[in-house]
């Protein structure tokens, strides 16, 4: 962690809010990163990206600093993504993601296929569970280490471990049928 | 080796399997293996389809300007800082003319019998003293840890310039209220640091080691840290003394 960093944290901890800036700046973008891949839509990402910055706020006396800063806020932004989610009964829908924007290069085949992609994708996330979504977000999107992630959690590593490799099943079993239509679909 | 477990190979992908390098030979040499770990590397692919949208340069001071105002108020250790600039900047002028007002009539009260207006004189004294040493100290705190970093590749020294920057408004605000109250030495002080703040908080956010160093002896220079610490010091006598 840089020096900078970690005397932002310090001061925040004494309650200076103006210290946070350093942080909010620095991390916006991750979150928002890992806000959208876990919400699949772009206002819900935005409302988690202002939300885990209040809650890591007001919360920052708990960050330990076992864990980067970084993952420890990816993690609330998962967290909070995922009450959102289920506030919203958002399971219930196929997909979350936005229409697909027009692309002219895409043909009328190609691009039925690459919506349906993002669909089952998006279809395939929202039956993780809790855990492995946000292990699987974290490890394959943020390429964060699943030590890391399982100190962010409160997990022991063996089982974030474990919550990716479901994870992974998971996916390829439910993206199986988008493989075969992917080969089998000429260039 | 035994065919590595789709468990291994997941973790293999991932950069985090046990025994890589055996995993890694065993591949090359089974066909099988190889064609099991291609068609996840593909699965694991095909869940790329939905990249996030960029975000524009500045977003992070975009969800700075959103956040900021939720936040709880700053949290101080003394309540004068709580009040709106304005307020202080009222209440410091009636308190700067109220404790010069009070001193000359303490000096005619031995001569009057009425006596009534002095303990709110003192009071509004005190209170400003308490402020301007409070001042000084979050102006000493912001110094020193220039001061005291250790310079090593880029600095950044943007949440000592937000300080900085936050200070300069309140320093400029005693520095004209001591010189209006004819306390020179006060507003000298006042002044200098004013211009120390001023060159931290105008400083890039990002400094090479050889331009911190060179902020940092320029402060150093100044001896302003030492000035304020004197000032300090004094100023928190006064209130003592007056307290007692």
């Amino acid at each position: 962690m840089e020096a900078s960093e970690a005397a932002a944290i310090g001061r925040c901890r004494a309650g200076d809010s103006d210290a946070f800036r350093v942080l909010v700046e620095r991390h916006s973008r991750t979150v928002f990163r890992v806000a959208y891949r876990m919400t699949g839509n772009e206002q819900d990402a935005e409302d988690v990206v202002q939300e885990t910055f209040l809650r890591a706020f007001r919360r920052i006396g708990s960050y330990d600093g076992r864990a980067a800063f970084s993952t420890w806020l990816c993690s609330i932004a998962a967290n909070y993504s995922l009450d959102l989610l289920r506030s919203r009964q958002r399971s219930q829908e196929v997909g979350g993601m936005e229409e697909d924007s027009a692309d002219s290069s895409l043909t009328p085949e190609r691009l039925a296929l690459s919506r349906e992609a993002r669909e089952r994708v998006a279809a395939a996330l929202n039956h993780l569970s809790a855990l492995e979504r946000t292990a699987f977000t974290m490890r394959h999107f943020e390429g964060v280490s699943i030590g890391d992630i399982a100190v962010a959690m409160g997990r022991p590593s063996g089982a974030v471990r474990h919550c990716v490799f479901r994870a992974v099943q998971k996916l390829r079993r439910e993206l199986q049928p988008l493989m075969r239509a992917r080969y089998a679909t000429p260039e | 080796m035994r065919h590595p477990s789709e468990e291994e190979l997941v973790m293999l992908f991932y950069g985090e399997a046990d025994g890589r390098e055996a995993i890694e030979n065993h591949l090359a040499a089974c066909p099988e293996c190889r064609a099991a770990y291609a068609e996840l590397e593909a699965a694991l692919a095909a869940v790329d389809v939905n990249e996030p949208p960029e975000r524009p340069e500045d977003y992070g001071a975009q969800v700075w300007r959103r956040v900021a105002p939720l936040l709880p108020p700053k949290r101080e250790k003394r309540w004068p800082w709580l009040m709106p600039a304005f307020a202080m900047a009222a209440m410091l002028v009636v308190a700067f003319g109220l404790g010069r007002f009070s001193a000359q009539f303490r000096g005619q009260a031995t001569q009057s019998p009425s006596t009534v207006t002095a303990p709110a004189a003192q009071v509004r004294e005190r209170i400003l003293m308490v402020a301007v040493g409070d001042h000084l100290e979050r102006s000493q705190m912001v110094l020193l840890e220039l001061v005291n970093t250790h310079a090593a590749g880029n600095v950044d020294i943007s949440a000592e310039q937000a300080r900085a920057q936050d200070l300069v408004a309140s320093n400029r605000l005693y520095r004209e209220a001591a010189a209006r109250s004819g306390d020179t030495g006060v507003a000298s002080v006042l002044d200098e640091l004013e211009r120390a703040l001023l060159e931290i908080a105008h400083s890039p956010s990002k400094v090479s080691s050889s331009e911190f160093e060179e902020l940092r002896k320029r402060v150093e220079a100044q001896g302003i840290l030492f000035k304020v610490r004197v000032i300090d010091t004094k100023l928190r006598g006064q209130v003592s003394g007056n307290h007692l």
